[in-house]
């Protein structure tokens, strides 16, 4: 399954997006991908500049995804930090789901890019991973 | 779009949806609208108006309002009230942007005084109020300071010198909730609102600089004294929130209420987004101390868009803001939960009210209105899109019915994705521009999203809440300027 998202048709206030991967960390970076390109007009000119590291864990792998996404948004508006991921690894030991990711990314320029959504959560409304024959799909819906 | 066949008229604009509809509904569906508007609705309102119907303590019926349509969790435009000693609290009957609101602001200028400087205006109210992803607005605050605006609300902000106190006194709950704890805020909201008091923020966010046109006034006596008391006297309305530090309060405390529901509280809900906390307990209580700091922060933030405001009609018309007589008519919020006292079945209770996308609307006489419009009912703000314009709405004794909830907007129709499909931020600007109104964008993606046919008709919304018997139309506000986030 190649790694990419695609905007759907959502709740009527927001934004909402179906992304899918072979594995679940290529899941989780094409839905860092997907904030990205909500965010920005032109995903592709964001350059890796700035690097972090996160971990973070919850109960479930779809709870690890919201709290991933809302990591971002939690950067972007207090950090002033555009980032992706550009590595992620998830794990899931018994009762529990964890990440480590690498974020890349930009300081957030309005002289450097024209600004689309203002993302302000990543929503648990619909929110599902489900797995697929060839990998992974997640539909999240972004609060805008 | 199909109402449910078991859905029946009970009223006036009045729809009710029986317990049976849906498993474990302990109260009914109530859908105030017309007849036409609500079977418009999207299916997903009734479904998640059933939903909430199922939470512990809710108590007379899940309310829809005239312009409801899907959310999360919740519709946006439901009202739900609990019992605060055996019900719960839930950040989705809420919203994410706690204490969204609307703020009318009146001046005696009238249009044609307006009008050659209206692109002028625009583009310094653009300038002194930020809007977009990452704006930071001109108030630097330390964290300590960023405490006290999280205790005083909008007070603060007088206090620092950015309004007055007759202000104050046009503001729901005179712009501070008393229960805000800003220990029960976590530090990573409060380093994520630091720097947000005075931007208006994005999605469906703006200022607007609006005309009352004669013909508009569906009260003209009510509309003067709410301060709407000459033909084509200009106001300025704008709309926003608590900013991203209202969405972190909520998302911080929705993934904590998730994690403890089953756990703790032995609590299942329908969507994760009810996710909830009896009220009475640690989590409930400090998820609305900290709902109140966000409620708080975002009455400091529309008192200094006002300052600003002030600042920029000043700068433009070489007057003084008291010679220009900009003054607040009323600012009130459309996201909130609130203690509030009302007759259930012959006898006062307390209830805890949810309102999510719905506009508390007192009725004459109400012990929380200020002094000039005990006799008037409570001022209630409608933002409609900004093609078709917005209402000045007042509160009615028959509100009763609702726990005095209205409307608060037109209600979007379509998907943000599927309005950027059938038209382009730009055309939209210049097809704007052609009619007389004045658009700023911080992004033209979110114009696009925002277009008038993305909304039901505000006219049609603010009618059925006269029918209903929730509120009364006072004014019509037709737009020549706005500032879209």
């Amino acid at each position: 399954m190649k790694a990419g998202f695609e905007f759907v048709e959502g709740a009527t206030s927001d934004l909402a997006f179906v992304a899918q991967a072979a594995t679940l960390d290529g899941l989780f970076a094409a839905a860092s991908d997907a904030l990205v390109a909500a965010t920005v007009e032109d995903p592709s000119a964001v350059v890796p500049s700035e690097r972090r590291t996160i971990a973070l864990a919850e109960p479930d792998v779809e709870l690890l995804l919201l709290r991933f996404l809302n990591e971002l948004v939690w950067l972007r508006d207090a950090r002033g930090l555009l980032l992706r991921a550009e590595s992620v690894h998830v794990t899931r030991p018994k009762g529990e789901a964890q990440l480590e990711a690498t974020l890349v990314g930009e300081p957030l320029s309005r002289m450097r890019h024209a600004l689309a959504a203002d993302v302000k959560a990543a929503t648990a409304h619909g929110l599902r991973i489900e797995a697929r024959p060839d990998g992974f799909e997640a539909r999240v819906t972004l609060d805008v | 779009m199909a109402a449910p066949p078991i859905l029946r008229r009970v009223g006036p604009a009045c729809f009710e949806l029986g317990t049976s509809f849906r498993e474990r509904m302990r109260v009914p569906v109530r859908v105030f609208g017309s007849e036409k508007l609500v079977a418009e609705m999207d299916d997903q309102v009734f479904v998640q108006a059933a939903n909430v119907a199922t939470l512990p303590g809710i108590v007379g019926a899940s309310f829809c309002m005239p312009d409801a349509h899907w959310g999360y969790g919740f519709p946006i435009g439901g009202v739900a009230a609990m019992d605060p000693e055996t019900g719960v609290i839930s950040p989705g009957g809420i919203g994410f942007d706690i204490n969204c609101g609307m703020r009318l602001v009146a001046t005696r200028l009238v249009w044609n005084e307006v009008e050659p400087h209206l692109r002028e205006l625009v583009n310094a109210l653009a300038e002194r109020v930020p809007a977009g992803v990452g704006s930071r607005g001109f108030v630097r605050l330390t964290d300590e300071e960023f405490g006290e605006v999280l205790r005083q609300g909008a007070g603060w902000a007088v206090r620092a010198g950015f309004g007055t106190a007759d202000d104050l006194a046009h503001t729901e709950a005179e712009g501070c909730l008393p229960g805000a704890n800003p220990e029960c805020v976590s530090g990573r909201a409060r380093e994520r609102g630091l720097h947000q008091i005075g931007t208006l923020g994005s999605g469906n966010h703006y200022l607007e600089i609006q005309v009352a046109h004669a013909e508009g006034l569906g009260d003209p006596e009510l509309a003067r004294a709410f301060g709407i008391e000459r033909p084509e006297q200009v106001v300025v309305m704008f709309h926003c929130g608590s900013r991203g530090f209202g969405h972190q309060v909520a998302t911080d405390y929705l993934q904590a209420f998730l994690r403890a529901m089953p756990t703790k509280f032995g609590l299942e809900v329908i969507d994760r987004e009810l996710a909830c906390a009896p009220f009475r307990s640690r989590e409930g209580q400090d998820y609305f101390a900290a709902m109140c700091c966000a409620a708080n922060m975002s009455f400091a933030n529309r008192q200094v868009i006002l300052h600003r405001i002030r600042e920029v009609f000043s700068d433009v018309f070489h007057r003084s803001s008291d010679e220009l007589g900009i003054r607040c008519v009323y600012d009130v919020a459309h996201n909130t939960a609130k203690l509030e006292e009302h007759e259930v079945e012959g006898h006062r209770r307390q209830l805890l009210v949810h309102r999510k996308g719905a506009t508390r609307a007192f009725p004459p006489g109400h012990s929380e209105l200020p002094l000039d419009y005990r006799r008037t009912g409570q001022p209630v703000i409608v933002g409609g899109s900004m093609e078709t314009g917005s209402y000045l709405l007042a509160g009615v004794a028959s509100g009763a019915a609702s726990f005095y909830s209205t409307a608060h907007g037109s209600g979007r129709t379509m998907s943000r994705t599927r309005a950027r499909k059938l038209v382009r931020g730009g055309a939209l600007q210049e097809q704007l521009a052609a009619r007389g109104i004045v658009v700023y964008a911080a992004s033209l993606r979110g114009l696009a999203e925002e277009a008038g046919f993305a909304y039901k008709s505000v006219d049609e919304v603010a009618e059925a809440t006269e029918e209903a018997g929730l509120s009364r139309r006072v004014a019509h506000l037709l737009p020549v300027g706005n500032v879209k986030g």
